[in-house]
């Protein structure tokens, strides 16, 4: 595969970090990071060696997955001294000199087939020492980037303990020319990095409230595709597509339970939006919610699968509440504001994610349900909605408006790392992020 | 998605055909005496459909209709506006679209024939499924209103909300947003 080289490559080593990466075209375009850690990790990927002496672009893809990550400052190839491919071919004083901290050096092989063998190190410069080392064989050709985001996860783990999510993939919706009789919408999947755009399904009627199964191999998605808007569950390998509800009136918001047999969903078959739960697995429907005159919608489950949080205006206005399905039991979960909407649990299980207003704008924000010691904003756009929360929990993405232009932008759980992944065309809108899915890791 | 048609094309552009509109029926139903100080607002005159046809006089007493069934108003003599608005997040029916909804009541109820579909929609603010929601609560305010005036609700053949996915104005400010806060009934 040919990665195309950006064009201007700074990776600037201050706290404020841009830069661009080049991807396929009609899909997200580039991103742009807008704000990292004050004092980020300084590491070096070296170009890994090649036989035919291109390195094709992995150390780039990991040093960026690294540098939007907000907590690494890759160092630019230009100013390597060296490129070492084996561990015995580091001199660490060459990167001590240069304030290196760690070190990533590798090996590309082209099997006879076509596919690709990878090895690689990680090191680190003070302690003169490896981290890990792994060899990734078998990979085709079509994987190298899959091949780079496990580099990047494994070597995120190793640095900061923390699991890397740069394999993962994001949903969402492209919508062209929304408003005139030629709109068209695209549900779209794309790597972590918006690279790799492909569409899953495309009308010209909306698209909306795409989610995640549990295992990575199955969307849900509300289409209008037949003038009214249906719930509808697609295989990605396959590309079949279910109905699973098409009910008179409402038919949204669906959400697939921990274990990926339910689906919590909105209908308003018996009068007014109402919260359901739908067995995958027996057909079975499940009316959850029983307020004749509110708005409920927007669930989502609790970790354990025993509960759900969804928005309700039951008690005038939009705001978060949280069900246990064992008991019927409800408790208001937010207090602040006039409008919280949308609501998502970090894998914690105590952190919540929702839409807030403030004034006349909408920001994500956050507030922890077991310490209860207040809202936390965000982002600072004005009409940001749908957070989606990547698998490790320490980022999200969301949705908002710039230049009048619907982007997706990431944030970290923190509020200190942003970018923004622009689209090429259209408005981008409705993301959401996989669950874990490296095909590459050594524990899968 | 048929009101994209007659809905899209410059705010100006309606304006000064809506006027037209508005001046040519006026005078040829009323006599022009007191048609030139009222001109409509923008968003009665939204579903006018091109004015190349002038109404034929009314022979039968069945209620006039144009190409696409919506009956005339009585006050301006031109097809009844489709649409009607809401304030911001709320459901709830202005007084200034009583009359239109009236209208369109008091038609359905001697046109036992005819059906509806009833559209809604929002502005852009607040999050997407909330929106589909508030929609429908829109939708539904016009046909709880229209079925207690008299239509049957037999006559109401559907009832979809879009939420916010289908804006007659992509724009972020509140004439825009004001726009698209409506509930548009499409006749069948």
């Amino acid at each position: 595969m040919n990665i195309p080289k950006s064009p201007t490559r700074r990776w600037l080593s201050a706290c404020v970090a841009a830069s661009v990466i080049a991807s396929p075209a009609s899909g997200l375009d580039t991103i742009i990071i807008d704000q990292g850690y004050d004092d980020p990790t300084r590491i070096a990927v070296v170009p890994f060696e090649t036989l035919d002496s291109t390195d094709a672009g992995i150390a780039e893809i990991v040093s960026f997955d690294l540098a939007r990550s907000g907590q690494f400052d890759p160092l630019p190839r230009e100013n390597m001294l060296s490129f070492p491919a084996r561990a015995e071919d580091v001199f660490f004083r060459d990167w001590r000199i240069l304030g290196i901290e760690y070190v990533v050096i590798g090996r590309l092989r082209k099997q006879p087939n076509g596919d690709l063998s990878v090895a690689y190190h990680l090191l680190d410069v003070f302690n003169e020492r490896e981290l890990t080392t792994r060899r990734i064989v078998g990979a085709r050709a079509s994987e190298l980037r899959d091949v780079a985001h496990s580099i990047s996860d494994d070597v995120y783990e190793h640095i900061t303990g923390i699991r890397g999510a740069f394999s993962t993939k994001l949903l969402y919706v492209l919508a062209k020319n929304a408003g005139t009789s030629y709109a068209t919408y695209e549900l779209k999947l794309a790597d972590s990095d918006g690279a790799r755009p492909r569409t899953l399904f495309e009308s010209t009627e909306p698209l909306l409230s795409s989610s995640w199964a549990p295992d990575g191999k199955r969307v849900a998605y509300v289409s209008f595709e037949s003038g009214r808007p249906a719930i509808i569950i697609q295989d990605i390998a396959t590309g079949s597509r279910s109905r699973v509800a098409e009910y008179k009136g409402l038919n949204s918001a669906p959400v697939f339970s921990p274990d990926g047999n339910r689906l919590a969903l909105v209908l308003s078959r018996d009068g007014n939006a109402e919260i359901y739960v739908k067995d995958l697995v027996s057909g079975e429907l499940r009316r959850i919610t029983r307020y004749p005159s509110a708005i409920d919608t927007e669930p989502t489950w609790t970790r354990d699968g025993t509960g759900l949080i969804f928005t309700s205006d039951r008690g005038g206005r939009p705001q978060i509440y949280r069900m246990d399905l064992t008991n019927s039991m409800v408790e208001r979960l937010t207090f602040e504001g006039d409008y919280n909407a949308r609501p998502r649990l970090l894998p914690d299980g105590e952190n919540l994610v929702y839409v807030h207003r403030r004034g006349s704008t909408y920001h994500i924000a956050w507030q922890n349900l077991v310490r209860d010691d207040g809202v936390r904003v965000l982002t600072a756009t004005p009409l940001d909605e749908s957070p989606s929360i990547a698998p490790n929990g320490r980022m999200l993405i969301y949705a908002t408006q710039v230049g009048g232009r619907g982007i997706l932008a990431v944030v970290s759980i923190d509020g200190r790392v942003k970018y923004r992944l622009p689209s090429a065309e259209g408005d981008v809108r409705e993301p959401a992020w996989s669950p874990y899915m490296d095909t590459f890791s050594p524990g899968t | 998605m048929r009101h994209f048609l007659a809905e899209s094309g410059t705010l100006w552009g309606n304006r000064v055909m809506g006027f037209v509109v508005a001046v040519l029926a006026g005078c040829v139903l009323a006599g022009c005496a007191s048609c030139a100080g009222q001109p409509e607002p923008v968003e009665v005159i939204e579903d006018a459909p091109p004015p190349e046809v002038e109404p034929p006089a009314p022979v039968e007493v069945k209620p006039r209709v144009d190409d696409e069934g919506v009956p005339y108003d009585e006050d301006t003599g031109r097809p009844l506006s489709r649409v009607v608005h809401f304030d911001f997040d709320l459901a709830v029916l202005r007084p200034a679209d009583i009359r239109v909804l009236e209208q369109h009541a008091a038609f359905l109820s001697t046109a036992r024939d005819r059906s509806i579909a009833v559209e809604g929609h929002c502005d852009e603010r607040g999050t997407r499924d909330y929106n589909l929601a508030l929609g429908e609560r829109r939708a539904n305010a016009v046909v709880e209103f229209l079925t207690t005036s008299g239509v049957r609700q037999s006559q109401i053949a559907d009832v979809v909300s879009y939420g916010e996915e289908q804006p007659v104005d992509v724009g972020s400010n509140e004439e825009a947003w004001a726009k698209n806060r409506r509930a548009v009934i499409v006749y069948q």
